[in-house]
């Protein structure tokens, strides 16, 4: 099942990748990191298609995907 | 499981001090990525400008050096004529390369070095301000511009890379966008291809790339894309120039 990890303390909340994941699978996180800010968390496995927009549009490079 | 999307090995693991959203951090991976792909990163020299990229070093991990503002293209020169057998790159935003550092850049395009040159241009000058920029669009607000760009008392946007294709001894120029998924991945070719062109000696490149600046246009970063491609693609038309 494709997933991906986020890099939470280095994510800046930007939420660019939320904009592009076609399935919804990326959402706020509601606890702050240690910038102080909301980063994004993975929802769920089963909605993930491994397609890497996240990553390749994430300014940071937070995100790995697994497929 | 496969690992099918990792961090680029040029690129080090620390968090930038970018604003949320800046295109300065997508840059800085396409580059770190085609770097890795070529294996050129024991040869690579970058040349980091002043501006919101004046740390560049700090992120790349491979040989860089800084430059006085503007000058990034007369140190890359040097470079590149004493290392030869180096690929030099300069990463220069609209502020250094449009502005204070038009007489370099259009020397050194003029001379025809092999040199490979990455152009951001967000259109403002992010890191003094948010004033405006050579590039600032018309009626676009900056903190100089309070209400607007206007031609009449500030001109209008510089299109540096359409100048620079009259030059001979230009050999390619593209521009591209960081506004889209689709187009992060022809900017990556663009930057391929200059960084390709360098090694096969075929001379000066340049690749401008449109990149979102939300802090200084006021806008979000989502937002900041949507501008990128239904406003400023519209006055720097993408492709290539030459």
């Amino acid at each position: 099942m494709p997933k991906i990890t986020i890099d939470k303390d280095k994510c800046k909340g930007c939420l660019l990748c939320v904009s592009v994941c076609p399935q919804g699978a990326i959402v706020i996180n509601e606890e702050l990191n240690l910038r102080g800010i909301k980063p994004v968390k993975f929802k769920s496995e089963g909605k993930c298609v491994g397609c890497a927009l996240c990553a390749l549009i994430c300014p940071d490079c937070c995100i790995e995907v697994y497929k | 499981m496969d690992k099918i999307y990792s961090h680029p090995q040029s690129l080090r693991d620390v968090s930038t001090h970018y604003c949320p959203g800046c295109g300065h951090g997508l840059a800085h991976r396409l580059i770190a990525e085609v770097v890795d792909e070529l294996k050129i990163r024991e040869r690579v020299i970058a040349v980091a400008p002043v501006g919101c990229a004046v740390i560049a070093y700090d992120y790349w991990d491979f040989d860089c050096s800084e430059a006085a503002h503007g000058r990034a293209l007369a140190v890359a020169t040097a470079i590149k004529r004493v290392r030869p057998q180096n690929i030099v790159f300069t990463y220069q935003g609209d502020g250094d390369l449009a502005a204070i550092g038009t007489n370099e850049t259009i020397h050194a395009a003029n001379r025809g070095e092999n040199l490979t040159v990455f152009f951001i241009n967000n259109a403002v000058y992010g890191m003094t301000g948010g004033q405006m920029a050579p590039t600032t669009l018309l009626n676009q607000k900056t903190s100089t511009t309070p209400s607007g760009r206007c031609a009449q008392s500030q001109g209008y946007p510089l299109k540096i890379s359409e100048m620079l294709a009259l030059l001979p001894g230009v050999k390619y120029i593209e521009r591209v966008s960081l506004g889209s998924a689709p187009d992060i991945i022809k900017a990556k070719k663009a930057i391929k291809k200059a960084l390709v062109n360098q090694m096969e000696g075929v001379g000066f490149s340049l690749v401008e790339m449109l990149s979102p600046c939300p802090t200084y246009w006021g806008l979000s970063p989502k937002e900041s894309l949507d501008w990128i491609q239904n406003t400023m693609a519209k006055e720097f038309p993408l492709g290539v120039i030459k």
